[in-house]
C-alpha cells in the first residue's frame, strides 16, 4: 500500500500563514512592497524635482540635504531613483504582460494541439530563443529608433518563448491525466479544456516564472538605457544614470553606487519572491518540514 | 524462536495515533499475511521494521528482529539491517526502481555496499539473482533500463534486489496490487519458492484476504491500527469468528442482488463496434525509418443491448483501455466503425458527437487522478452538463447536481467542497455522479473499482447494480478482475493480445472457459472459497 497520507490541499489562509514563515517569501515581498511603493510615491512627491538642473549643486557627495549626492547637472540623485524606478517597473511589468499575453496562450495551445502544429511552433519559438535577448532588443529599438515604448517591446518579444515553454511543458504534465480525459469525454473542446482545466492547475507555475521574468526585465530596461535605446531624457531611468556615472566614476563614485544599488536590490527582491512563492507552492517542499 | 517480534507497539505522527498495541511475530520461513484497508496502519507496520518512519513520528512498544532491538537501533545499525537482512518489495513496480540506472546496476546496488565485493562479483550475483526470478541472461542483459521491461518483469527486478543478499526477512507491501491477475499468480509462486528455498520469514501486506489466504500460514488482521484478530489462516478464516473478519470476508465475496434484467436481444443495438482495428506506430528507429505498427486492437466486433451489462476481462495491456477510448469516441480507430443507437461515431467531428456524448459517460479507476484538484464538486459533477443542447440555469444545474449526488448516495451539500476532502470510495461515488447527470444510455467503466478497499469496492458495486435496475443504463465494465465481472454483469468478452477470443454468458464463461487466454485468467484469478478449500485440503 502506497502511504496516502493525503496532503491537505491548501486553503488561502493556510498558503498565507505558511508564506510568512519563509523567510526567502517575506523578505523578498518586502523589499518589492519598499521598491512598488517609492515609485508610487515618485508621482506624488519627490524631494527635489528631477527634470530641474541646478548647476550649483553639481556632484555633491551624499549630505543632509541630498541624501545619495547629486548628479553633474545637479539633480538629487534619490529623486531620480524613486522617478526611474517608476520607468523601469512599468516597463518590465509590461514586457511581462506581453510574454505571458502572447506565450502562455501559445504554449497551452501547442500542448493542446500536439504532433505538428506543436512541433512547428516550438522550432520558431527556439528561433526566437537562440538569439541573445538583449542583442534582439537593441536589433529592435535600433530599427524602430529608441525610446520607452520599443524597449518595453523588444524586452516584452523575448519573454514570449519563455512563457510558451513553460507553459507547454506545465500544459503536457496536465494533459494525460484522467480528469482531463473525463472532460473530454463529457465533450469539452480542448479550448475549453485548457482553460478550466490546463491553466488553474499550471498557474502557479507562471505566477514564478513571472517574478523571474519580472526581475530579467528589469535588468534589460536597466541595459537597454546604459545604451540609450531606453527612456529617453530627460526622464531618468536607471541605466541611463549608470551611463553618466561611467566616465565620473573616480570624481563621484555615489552616481554609480545608488542606481546600481537600486538595480541590485530589486532584482534580489523579485528573485526572492520567486524562490519564495516556489517554495510555499511546491507540493514536494510541503510534504518535507 | 521467532524471526521478527512485535509486542506492544504503538505510533503515533503529531498527536495522531496510527498503531495501537500492535502484537505480531513471524518464525524464520513462515509466512505471516498482514490484512487491513487502507489506513489500517499496515503500511505503517512494515516502515517502523524498517525506520523509515516520517519525521514527526513517534514509536513506542518493543520490535525485536533476530535479537536487535530495532526501535533503538542507531541510524548505522538500521542500515546494515536494512536490505541486508530485512528486504522490501513494495507495491509500485513503477515506481520503485530508478529509471536513470540499469537493473545490472541497481540489483547489484545493494550487494556491493553491503558485502564490500568487487563490482563483477557483484555483479555475478546481481546475474544469478536475476536468473533466479526468472529474468534470463539472454532476454534480459543487466544493462537494460526499466522503461525496457514490463510491469511484471519489474516487480521481478525488485524482487531479485530485495532478496539478493538473502535476507533474514522480506516484507513485501501489497507486491501484486498494481499488477493483473496472471502476473500476480506468477510473483507469488516466486514470492512462494523464494521462502521456501531459503526459509526467509515473510511479512506479507495485503488488503486482498485471497491472496492472503492462498500464501498464508498466519494472518493478523488490523484495523484502524488495532489487532481485531490474529491465528492460523485457514481457521481463522474458515471460523470467522471475529465480527470484523466475517465483514471482510463478506465483502471481498460481495455479489450485489440484482433483479434479471430487462428483455433483451428485442429491442435495438445500442452499441454495435464492427471490425475495428487500431494501430499505433512502430519507434522511430531512425530519421526515415519505423519500427512496424503495435497492433493495440485487432478486428473487434461486438454489440450491446440497451440495458445490458457486459465485461471486458484481459490482462492489462491486451487493448481492452484502447478498446474503451475508441467507443467512447476518445481516440480514433484505423480502421472499422462504431454505431452508437444506430449512428455511427467514427469519424465525426466533436460538435457532431455532441449528442452522442450525452448518451455515453465514463468513470476511470483512479478516484484520486479523474478530478481536477482545484475545482469544486458543484463544477466537476456538472461538467457533462454542457452537452445539453438547452444550457440550463445556475439554478437547475444545482439542482440537477444535488440530484446526482443523491442518487449515489452522497449528501447535496458535498456539492461546495474540493475532492481532495472526500475518500477514495466517496470519489468513486462522485465519478459515477458526473457520469449520471446526463441520464446516459450507456456508462463505460474502466477498472472502476480496483483502486478501493473490499468493503467500499462492494458498496461501489452495489450502487452500478442499483443504477442499472434504476435508470435501465447499459454498462461495459472493463477489468482483470473476474469477481466484479461476475457480479454485476450478464455477458462476458474475453480479450487478448488485442482480439476478442471468447464471449458469451458470464457465469458460464468464469465456469467453463474455453480459450487458454479465458482459462489462464480463471484460474490465477484469487477466489477466497477455493483458497481456503485448497489450504484445507493440504493440511489434511
Amino acid at each position: 500500500m502506497t502511504l496516502h497520507v493525503d496532503i491537505p490541499e491548501e486553503t488561502f489562509s493556510s498558503i498565507l500563514a505558511k508564506a510568512f514563515r519563509n523567510t526567502a517569501f517575506v523578505t523578498g515581498f518586502v523589499i518589492t512592497l519598499l521598491i512598488l511603493a517609492m515609485a508610487v510615491v515618485s508621482y506624488i512627491w519627490t524631494p527635489y524635482d528631477v527634470t530641474k538642473l541646478v548647476i550649483a549643486d553639481k556632484t555633491q557627495g551624499p549630505s543632509l540635504a541630498h541624501w545619495f549626492g547629486t548628479d553633474h547637472f545637479g539633480r538629487d540623485i534619490l529623486s531620480m531613483i524613486m522617478v526611474g524606478a517608476r520607468n523601469s517597473i512599468a516597463v518590465a511589468l509590461v514586457a511581462v504582460g506581453i510574454g505571458m499575453g502572447v506565450g502562455v496562450p501559445l504554449g497551452a495551445f501547442a500542448a493542446a494541439r500536439s504532433g505538428l502544429v506543436d512541433e512547428a511552433l516550438m522550432r520558431i519559438n527556439d528561433l526566437v530563443f537562440a538569439f541573445p535577448a538583449l542583442l534582439s532588443a537593441i536589433m529592435i529599438t535600433a530599427i524602430f529608433g529608441p525610446g520607452a515604448v520599443n524597449a518595453i517591446l523588444a524586452i516584452g518579444i523575448f519573454n514570449i518563448p519563455v512563457f510558451a515553454r513553460v507553459a507547454r511543458a506545465g500544459a503536457m504534465a496536465i494533459w494525460p491525466r484522467e480528469f482531463i480525459l473525463a472532460a473530454r469525454a463529457a465533450g469539452k473542446s480542448s479550448t475549453q479544456i485548457s482553460i478550466e482545466h490546463v491553466l488553474p492547475n499550471i498557474a502557479t507555475l507562471l505566477l514564478v516564472q513571472g517574478t523571474i521574468q519580472f526581475a530579467l526585465g528589469i535588468l534589460a530596461e536597466a541595459g537597454l538605457s546604459y545604451l540609450g535605446l531606453g527612456a529617453q531624457p530627460p526622464m531618468p531611468s536607471w541605466g541611463r544614470m549608470l551611463f553618466d556615472a561611467q566616465t565620473r566614476m573616480v570624481v563621484a563614485p555615489w552616481m554609480a553606487i545608488f542606481p546600481g544599488m537600486a538595480i541590485v536590490i530589486t532584482v534580489l527582491g523579485l528573485n526572492l519572491l520567486g524562490d519564495g512563492i516556489a517554495d510555499i507552492l511546491d507540493p514536494k517542499s510541503r510534504r518535507q518540514r | 524462536m521467532s524471526l521478527l517480534e512485535i509486542e506492544n507497539l504503538s505510533l503515533a505522527i503529531g498527536d495522531t495515533p496510527i498503531l495501537k498495541g500492535i502484537e505480531l511475530s513471524v518464525a524464520p520461513g513462515e509466512v505471516l499475511g498482514l490484512v487491513g484497508e487502507s489506513g489500517s496502519g499496515k503500511s505503517m507496520t512494515a516502515l517502523t521494521l524498517m525506520q523509515l518512519l516520517p519525521h514527526a513520528a513517534r514509536a513506542t512498544g518493543r520490535v525485536a528482529f533476530d535479537g536487535i532491538d530495532i526501535l533503538a537501533a542507531t541510524e548505522d545499525q538500521m542500515c546494515a539491517l536494512r536490505g541486508y537482512d530485512i528486504g522490501m518489495v513494495f507495491q509500485e513496480p513503477m515506481t520503485a526502481l530508478n529509471p536513470v540506472k540499469t537493473i545490472g546496476e541497481q540489483v547489484a546496488e545493494g550487494i556491493r555496499w553491503h558485502t564490500k565485493a568487487t563490482r563483477a562479483a557483484a555483479e555475478e550475483r546481481a546475474r544469478q539473482m536475476l536468473d533466479r526470478v526468472g529474468l534470463p541472461q539472454a532476454k534480459f542483459p543487466l544493462s537494460r533500463y526499466p522503461h525496457e521491461l514490463s510491469g511484471g518483469q519489474r516487480q521481478r527486478v525488485v524482487i531479485a534486489i530485495a532478496c539478493a543478499l538473502k535476507p533474514k526477512l522480506l516484507i513485501a507491501d501489497e507486491p501484486t496490487t498494481a499488477l493483473d491477475v496472471v502476473l500476480q499468480a506468477q510473483i507469488l509462486d516466486l514470492l512462494r519458492d523464494l521462502v521456501a528455498e531459503s526459509r526467509m520469514g515473510l511479512l506479507l501486506i495485503s488488503h486482498d484476504l485471497a491472496v492472503v489466504t492462498e500464501m498464508a500460514d498466519r494472518i493478523t488482521i488490523l484495523r484502524r491500527g488495532e489487532v481485531m484478530e490474529a491465528g492460523d489462516t485457514v481457521r481463522t478464516l474458515s471460523e470467522q469468528l471475529h465480527p470484523y473478519t466475517r465483514q471482510l470476508a463478506q465483502a471481498s465475496m460481495h455479489v450485489p442482488a440484482r433483479a434479471k434484467v430487462h428483455a433483451v436481444g428485442s429491442a435495438k443495438p445500442l452499441l454495435e463496434v464492427e471490425g475495428v482495428t487500431r494501430d499505433y506506430p512502430g519507434r522511430r528507429t531512425s530519421l526515415f525509418q519505423r519500427a512496424p505498427a503495435i497492433r493495440a486492437v485487432d478486428d473487434v466486433s461486438l454489440s450491446m443491448a440497451p440495458g445490458q451489462s457486459v465485461a471486458l476481462v484481459g490482462r492489462s495491456g491486451c487493448g481492452k483501455s484502447t478498446l474503451a477510448r475508441m467507443i467512447l469516441a476518445l481516440d480514433r480507430p484505423s480502421s472499422g466503425t462504431i454505431r452508437f443507437r444506430g449512428e455511427t461515431i467514427t469519424g465525426k467531428s466533436e460538435a457532431e458527437l455532441k449528442p452522442a456524448r450525452r448518451d455515453m459517460q465514463v468513470v476511470f479507476q483512479d478516484p484520486y487522478g479523474s478530478f481536477d484538484p482545484r475545482q469544486k464538486v458543484e463544477r466537476l459533477v456538472a461538467e457533462p452538463l454542457h452537452l445539453l443542447e438547452k444550457k440550463p440555469t445556475r439554478a437547475d444545474c444545482r439542482e440537477m447536481v444535488a440530484h446526482a449526488l443523491h442518487e449515489v448516495g452522497l449528501d447535496p451539500r458535498d456539492m461546495d467542497k474540493y475532492p481532495h476532502e472526500f475518500s477514495g470510495g466517496q470519489r468513486q461515488r462522485l465519478s459515477i455522479a458526473r457520469a449520471i447527470i446526463t441520464r446516459p444510455k450507456l456508462v463505460v467503466a474502466d477498472e472502476p473499482v480496483s483502486a478501493l478497499d473490499v468493503s467500499i469496492r462492494a458498496q461501489i458495486l452495489d450502487l452500478f447494480a442499483e443504477l442499472n435496475q434504476k435508470l435501465g443504463i447499459a454498462y461495459l465494465f472493463i477489468t482483470h478482475d473476474l469477481t466484479v465481472a461476475r457480479a454485476i454483469t450478464d455477458e462476458v468478452l474475453v480479450m487478448h493480445d488485442g482480439k476478442i477470443v471468447e464471449r458469451g454468458k458470464t457465469n458460464e464463461v468464469l465456469d467453463h472457459p474455453q480459450s487458454e487466454a479465458a482459462k489462464a485468467l480463471v484460474n490465477a484469478a484469487p477466489d477466497l472459497h477455493r483458497a481456503i478449500a485448497r489450504k484445507i485440503q493440504e493440511q489434511g
